[in-house]
């Protein structure tokens, strides 16, 4: 009778995995149920002794951080955040002031999540377990050979390999990357900030931040909009000016009478292999009101005055953008170059035969070739524009300020964000703006990708 | 007439190159003309960052050795052995990674292959830092950000993410034929052995080109440096150290020794940036054919 189930079962599942944790409680029977409870019950009774007793260990280790430790009062805090503050106490015995530690939310949010994490860890393994108990007692059942934790181990070098191989890099990617973005993320949802001085002890305010975000009364809120489209120019010239100038750059040095071409490439390319906060520190000595290049302006009697490079926005604003230029292009020449030589020779051989000019051939074969090429490389630029840190921090560090804001002119969303965690101390702005950081590149990713020919058409050009 | 009509295409196409040539001259110098400053500022006998003259009055060799021998304010030898050696551990470590993340995603087919690699896309969309300041907490509370842990958090911080950036490696590896892998499995490899005898072999070239790039992170790094190392300057990365010698109160004397730093630091770190560059193209240029 259950071996006719257990069949049926496995009909009705062909195609999927047979051992999957809905088929599992619905024919496990008593001890695959049982170790829903006690976990690797199934894999003990069924010969994977040491399996089981490695899954046991796991859900007694989480239960005794949960209930024996502090994982259990940390989740129970998470609501509130906590509410005690430090209190002096009156030590009799020493005749003087005692300090009590009170909460602090910070360590609750940060631990409580944690807690959290380990809880859906502790899942995932639970189901693993009831379906390795499954698997191990229909393998005895139908008597085929269950595998000893030796052999068991052996497949971690062959089938499982890949559960070898990942387990590092993701514990540490968990950890370090997906831990820390899901504590930020939760602080825009908070009141954690200096302003408030609320840096030991804050609560949740729901949606609070996002709103201050759009509304013009918060010293944030009326930066925002400003920051923002500052924010996309500067991502749009940044990439489509050194991308047009170094492709024309790419081409001419790529001319058929052109000699030396690596001397050209390799000085242009120097910039690249430079440490680019070197090379960014050093313009910016430059650009000083008294650096060399205003000096030689003044000397030759060119200007009266040094020119503003960082105390007026709109000379900041042209003069980071044309500094990345000289930072980009050589990157532009490298990336054109060889997309240049592929372009088959052919087209051009038709298209002079039939009396396109240079112009012609340019803008109906050379263009289209490259834009379509080039669309995720030209995209990744943006992206990495957008989040761009270093030229603007390095260079301006988001100056000129002016008075009574949190953000400088040339600031972008990325170097706001540093300013207001790592300067200024205003967490939950911070998380918020870093929050629509994602969203804006999220958007311009998906939208640009979705739209561009190489995604609608692969073959469009092979 | 069409001899005449030939000479002017030839005037013409000459016209043109020369106009090529000052405007590509005129170009290498601007590209250039910071980097020949900062020469010769290193070599510049005196303090200040602002001077009246383009090229230095004199020239000496102090600057370089006050960057070994004063040690006062700012270490440069110390801050050099410091990126150096968390330069090293995380370069191990980001490899191991990235290598163990490309093949499982190349040669393995699995349940969540799918779902990591969109995850993945998904964390680099988030700005680097947003999640900085909360692996600093976190590293805080773990009591790694004083003394000598620091190193360990600056390693951590610089492999942590490795296994994100596997698109080079995976993509490389992809490239290698299938049945390179069934024919070792049908002799009885292991999947394991198939990793490590052919594999790894065949992708030498683009792992130098990874062991370089990481090598190269934390020499090029400094927001993560400064927030994690911040005031105390004994476990100052190099590029925090610099950057620190153009701030207010050092930079009267340290200008020109943060160029004689800036000269230093640039040449070996070029010299990686070209061998990544070739490995790179060989990898590209000889991919193994089936």
């Amino acid at each position: 009778m259950s071996n006719t189930l257990t069949k049926a079962a496995a009909k009705r599942n062909s195609g999927k995995d047979p051992y999957s944790l809905l088929a599992a409680l619905q024919n496990g029977g008593p001890v695959v149920w049982a170790s829903c409870l006690i976990m690797g019950l199934g894999n003990m009774l069924n010969g994977q002794l040491i399996k089981g007793l490695i899954f046991l260990a796991i859900e007694l280790g989480v239960f005794a951080f949960l209930f024996l430790g502090e994982g259990m009062d940390y989740i129970k805090l998470l609501p509130s955040l906590g509410d005690r503050e430090m209190q002096e106490v009156w030590n009799d015995d020493k005749g003087i002031y005692e300090y009590v530690m009170g909460d602090q939310s910070q360590l609750i949010l940060l631990y409580g999540i944690a807690a959290l994490c380990i809880i859906a860890l502790l899942v995932f393994v639970w189901q693993m377990a009831v379906r390795s108990g499954y698997k191990a007692q229909t393998m005895k059942r139908n008597g085929e050979k269950v595998l000893g934790f030796v052999d068991d181990f052996k497949t971690l070098f062959d089938e499982n390999i890949h559960k070898l191989l990942m387990i590092l890099p993701t514990a540490a990617i968990a950890v370090f990357t997906i831990l820390p973005l899901l504590y930020m993320m939760s602080m825009a949802f908070t009141d954690y900030s200096k302003d408030n001085n609320t840096l030991v002890l804050f609560n949740w305010v729901g949606l609070d931040n996002f709103k201050a975000l759009f509304s013009s009364t918060n010293a944030i809120g009326k930066q925002f909009g400003d920051v923002l489209t500052w924010t996309l120019i500067w991502a749009f010239f940044a990439t489509f000016l050194n991308f047009f100038l170094g492709t024309f750059v790419a081409i001419i040095i790529n001319r058929k009478t052109i000699k030396l071409k690596g001397l050209w490439r390799g000085c242009l390319s120097l910039t690249i292999a430079i440490p680019q906060f070197v090379s960014l520190m050093i313009i910016r000595s430059m650009l000083m009101p008294q650096g060399i290049i205003n000096r030689m302006l003044l000397d030759s009697g060119l200007i009266d005055t040094a020119l503003p490079f960082f105390s007026n926005a709109t000379w900041a604003r042209v003069a980071v953008i044309v500094i990345n230029c000289w930072v980009g292009i050589p990157y532009t020449i490298m990336q054109v170059t060889g997309i240049l030589q592929n372009i088959p020779a052919e087209q051009y051989e038709a298209a002079t035969i039939d009396g396109a000019n240079a112009v012609q051939q340019f803008m109906n074969i050379t263009l289209p070739y490259m834009i379509f090429v080039l669309t995720p490389y030209i995209i990744t630029q943006f992206t990495g524009n957008i989040n761009n840190f270093n030229v603007i921090y390095l260079l301006t560090r988001g100056e000129p300020l002016q008075i009574g804001n949190t953000a400088g002119d040339t600031d972008l969303l990325v170097t706001w964000l540093y300013k207001l965690t790592v300067d200024q101390q205003k967490y939950n702005m911070g998380a918020v703006i870093g929050i629509f950081t994602f969203v804006v590149l999220a958007v311009v990713s998906l939208v640009t990708y979705r739209s561009s020919g190489s995604y609608k058409d692969e073959e469009a050009f092979k | 007439m069409a001899k005449k009509s030939e000479g002017g295409m030839k005037a013409k196409r000459l016209t043109a190159d020369i106009i090529t040539y000052i405007f590509l001259s005129i170009m290498c110098v601007v590209w250039l003309l910071p980097f020949f400053w900062v020469i010769m500022q290193s070599f510049r006998d005196g303090i200040g960052q602002f001077i009246s003259t383009f090229l230095p009055e004199k020239y000496t060799l102090k600057n370089y050795i006050a960057l070994f021998t004063d040690f006062t304010t700012i270490n440069f030898p110390r801050m050099f052995m410091n990126t150096f050696f968390v330069a090293c551990c995380s370069c191990v470590i980001s490899t191991f990674f990235v290598l163990a993340v490309s093949f499982s995603l190349s040669r393995v087919k699995w349940k969540m292959r799918k779902p990591y690699m969109n995850t993945a896309m998904v964390i680099t969309l988030f700005p680097g830092f947003m999640s900085m300041v909360a692996v600093y907490f976190i590293l805080k509370a773990l009591g790694m950000t004083e003394g000598d842990k620091i190193y360990l958090s600056l390693i951590i911080c610089y492999s942590s993410g490795a296994g994100v950036g596997f698109h080079v490696m995976k993509g490389y590896m992809d490239t290698i034929p299938k049945s390179l892998d069934e024919a070792a499995m049908i002799d009885g490899c292991t999947r394991w052995q198939v990793f490590t005898k052919i594999t790894l072999p065949l992708c030498k070239p683009m792992i130098v080109y990874q062991i370089i790039t990481s090598f190269m992170g934390p020499w090029m790094d400094f927001v993560f440096a400064k927030v994690i190392a911040g005031t105390k300057s004994q476990y100052w990365t190099v590029s925090i150290g610099l950057f620190n010698m153009l701030e207010k109160e050092y930079v009267e004397v340290w200008f020109v020794r943060f160029c004689a730093g800036a000269v230093l630091i640039s040449i070996p770190i070029s010299i990686l940036y070209l061998m990544t560059q070739k490995c790179y193209q060989e990898a590209m240029g000889g991919a193994v054919k089936g």
